[in-house]
């Protein structure tokens, strides 16, 4: 089973997801991640600050040990279904992250200029990581859905809340890709 | 408790393959964006394909859950202002920290934990919509 241990295709993943929604599914769930935090939020105390956080959480707990089993995932994985998995990306963006100081890219999983120990000295770093945690945390609430409850589960049912949802992810995503990414790094 | 153990191996299930499949890394996220390759857009393209076929047998053949309940599935609501405008301030994120919710947590198992200032940013990003919605157009 050696092939376990390599990169997984995207016609192996993507089918899975589908597979994983449909377990959901079948559970009487549903795929949706970005609504745990607003759970998270309401098991911090959030619910005293305003209506939006009162609500039965924990009829929610079931998401919860969905996420838990996501970071246990993460966990066996990264540590025993791979040899140091390094994305094979087009060497094209590699010269283009090396061009913004990114000198990981094609040579881990994460760059380690975000993701490393060296991360937690640089402010602005932490800044930026503090700033985009809060861009897909806002963003998510507001679009009432982030890319598994709207561009995995909605599409899936032909939303269209979830189309709209899809395309304001693309917009974003291609503003700070193109405009702001040159400005930061 | 037997509930408990079948959501802990979904989520297992999920972190292994969203792992497995790079679509947690920032670096693939960032390729995305740059169209510089399929990937990305082969995983949530075959996801929907079959996604959307799953849905429709469902519906067709009013497919009952594991407990015996036909298996409902909730319209969104809707909203262009808040599903368009919400969807960017989103991609702008996406895009910045290279994962969405569900692989924050999985890069916590996987070790990375800087991602834990994300996941805090992702809490009070959530808490600020609470406290500001209704001065937003929806």
């Amino acid at each position: 089973m050696e092939w376990i241990l390599g990169p997984w295709p995207w016609y192996v993943s993507g089918p899975l997801i589908a597979v994983m929604m449909f377990a959901l599914l079948y559970v009487g769930k549903s795929f949706g991640v970005s609504s745990n935090f607003k759970t998270l939020c309401t098991i911090c105390g959030a619910d005293k600050t305003c209506d939006f956080f009162r609500f039965d959480w924990k009829a929610q707990r079931w998401n919860l040990v969905v996420l838990l089993g996501g970071i246990i995932g993460g966990f066996v994985a990264s540590r025993y279904l791979s040899h140091d998995q390094v994305p094979a990306i087009n060497p094209k963006t590699i010269d283009t992250l090396k061009g913004y100081g990114l000198e990981s890219a094609g040579a881990s999983y994460q760059p380690m200029e975000l993701f490393g120990k060296a991360a937690f000295s640089d402010i602005k770093i932490m800044f930026l990581l503090l700033i985009g945690g809060l861009l897909v945390g806002f963003g998510s609430r507001y679009a009432g859905g982030c890319t598994s409850g709207h561009a995995i589960s909605g599409l899936s049912n032909l939303q269209l809340p979830s189309f709209t949802a899809t395309i304001g992810f693309f917009i974003g995503g291609l503003i700070m890709v193109h405009f702001i990414f040159p400005l930061l790094f | 408790m037997k509930k408990t153990f079948v959501y802990l191996f979904i989520g297992v299930f999920f972190g292994i393959v969203m792992y497995k499949s790079e679509a947690a890394s920032w670096f693939r996220i960032f390729e995305m964006f740059n169209f510089e390759s399929f990937h990305m857009y082969g995983i949530i393209g075959s996801a929907l394909v079959l996604g959307i076929i799953i849905v429709q047998i469902i519906k067709r053949n009013n497919l009952k859950d594991i407990y015996g309940e036909p298996i409902k599935i909730a319209d969104k609501e809707k909203g262009l202002k808040r599903t368009l405008l919400g969807g960017i301030v989103f991609g702008l994120g996406w895009a910045l920290v290279g994962a969405c919710p569900g692989p924050m947590f999985i890069l916590l198992g996987a070790g990375y934990l800087s991602i834990l200032v994300v996941i805090f940013g992702a809490l009070l990003g959530t808490w600020f919509y609470g406290l500001l919605k209704d001065k937003l157009p929806h």
